[in-house]
């Protein structure tokens, strides 16, 4: 019924298997819709945050979901700046994931702040000293460049390239696309780092302070870098579910095992910095402001070292050795579970950063303060998820984003070729 | 966000972070603009050779 749509060349299933799954995703979002209107009707009170939790889980989430979705402004950075011509067969779907991520944290934002109606007040009545308000600026420009990057491949459409202009715009924003992707870079590094200095400059909370170069702590920088990193490992990861449902082949091995290297390099570099700076806040930082290490892990039921090790060791050095070794880096399974370990790594460390800041015992008379999200915080978390999960089947769907698909899976006869 | 706002000042802040969010909103603007003048040109002297 709607062939019409779908890309020239590619097989896709039929509508009524489509639209029954995306039905079936579709209850997820209306819970979460639900919780989303119960949120805005009846208040904040819908959620278990308090005094020590004003930041909770969709802070988390709104961070866990920029990092993820930073491989969006990196492949973008590689490919139109620094011209890795190979990259062309994932970009699309590298902005695909980036436009589902930052729409998700705008969403989670509009949801946070309470009352939605007073968000311009940021642009409007700025804070010009506050690092969250660079934070605002530039998510919102940037998703405005992930948008702008996204439109050539809607214009591509069997149908709507059938358009002249549509056409032209297509082919003409191609043209100027290096000009977008170098502002989403520029804006990608000061959101990315504004979110890891905003904990940095925190001196009444000793688990997140840091010093740093400037007006900058150290943490500015690891969370770009960190996004720049990890974010690859995600749209690779991405990419991978993606072949498994369609159960067909979507992007290059040579492709992947490049974005793969590239990912591994930035992890163990990456790590190593972590490594340096988690050595210096230990030894140097946490005794000036009189502390011990073992007050940031020890007395409470959930946070211990276990997370610290995972996170830095489980969850960092072992998937950026597996990235960067070209044995384990090409073996299918390796990979895939480097992928995992390192996307679960960046997510464990925006926790970290968020909410084991908040749950630390800060004052002598103080005890650790562990909190439980409410049903409508989890429904409202999971929301964009299963979002993502729409939104990706519909571009999937009708618009050429795998330019490697055909090739790939319907390969050209010779004889057929020959004529 | 405007200097005709009554709380706007001119300081270092404000140049700072309304600079950028300015000069970033400018070239997203510009190279808009531009892509769509050009394509509307494009279109009325259509020679059908644009591929990408």
């Amino acid at each position: 019924m709607d062939s019409a749509l779908i890309p020239e060349g590619a097989k896709r299933c039929s509508m009524p298997k489509f639209y029954f799954g995306i039905a079936i995703v579709g209850g997820v979002v209306l819970w979460g819709v639900i919780a989303m209107l119960l949120i805005w009707w009846k208040g904040l009170n819908q959620t278990n945050m308090n005094d020590y939790y004003g930041f909770a889980l969709w802070i988390w989430a709104d961070l866990a979901v920029i990092a993820v979705g930073g491989g969006a402004f990196f492949t973008g950075l590689l490919k139109y700046i620094f011209k890795v011509d190979e990259l062309k067969n994932i970009i699309n779907f590298a902005v695909i994931i980036g436009v589902i991520c930052y729409s998700s944290a705008l969403l989670i934002l509009a949801i946070d702040i309470g009352q939605p109606l007073r968000g311009w007040f940021i642009f409007w009545h700025a804070n010009v000293h506050s690092m969250l308000t660079e934070v605002a600026f530039c998510l919102s420009c940037y998703f405005a460049v992930l948008v702008i990057e996204f439109i050539p491949n809607v214009l591509e459409n069997r149908q709507a390239n059938k358009v002249p202009f549509f056409h032209h715009l297509a082919h003409n924003m191609h043209g100027v696309m290096a000009v977008f992707a170098a502002t989403g870079a520029f804006l990608s590094f000061f959101h990315q780092g504004s979110l890891g200095g905003v904990a940095g400059v925190m001196f009444g909370r000793p688990f997140a302070v840091r010093e740093g170069l400037l007006i900058w702590p150290w943490t500015f920088f690891l969370f770009t870098w960190s996004a720049a990193a990890f974010g690859p490992c995600f749209t690779l990861l991405v990419t991978k579910i993606t072949e498994i449902i369609t159960g067909k082949k979507l992007v290059s091995d040579k492709t992947v095992h490049l974005l793969a290297k590239i990912s591994g390099w930035m992890i163990t570099t990456y790590i190593i910095a972590k490594i340096i700076d988690t050595i210096y806040w230990a030894n140097v930082t946490v005794p000036s402001l009189g502390f011990e290490l073992s007050h940031f892990y020890t007395n409470n039921s959930f946070y211990g070292y276990w997370i610290l090790i995972a996170e830095i060791l489980v969850c960092g050095v072992l998937p950026g050795l597996i990235l960067i070794m070209k044995s384990t880096r090409e073996n299918p399974t390796l990979r895939l579970v480097a992928l995992i370990l390192g996307v679960i790594g960046v997510c464990l460390n925006r926790w970290v950063m968020v909410l084991q800041i908040m749950a630390v015992p800060v004052m002598s008379f103080d005890t650790w303060a562990l909190y439980i999200p409410s049903w409508q915080e989890v429904a409202t978390t999971v929301l964009p998820v299963a979002y993502g999960i729409i939104f990706i089947a519909l571009a999937y769907r009708y618009l050429p984003v795998f330019p490697q698909e055909n090739e790939l899976n319907y390969p050209v006869e010779p004889a057929a070729e020959a004529e | 966000m405007l200097p005709f706002c009554f709380e706007w000042a001119w300081d270092i802040g404000h140049a700072i972070f309304f600079g950028g969010f300015w000069y970033a909103i400018s070239i997203l603007g510009a190279g808009m603009t531009y892509v769509i003048l050009k394509s509307a040109y494009d279109t009325m002297n259509d020679s059908g050779e644009s591929h990408h």
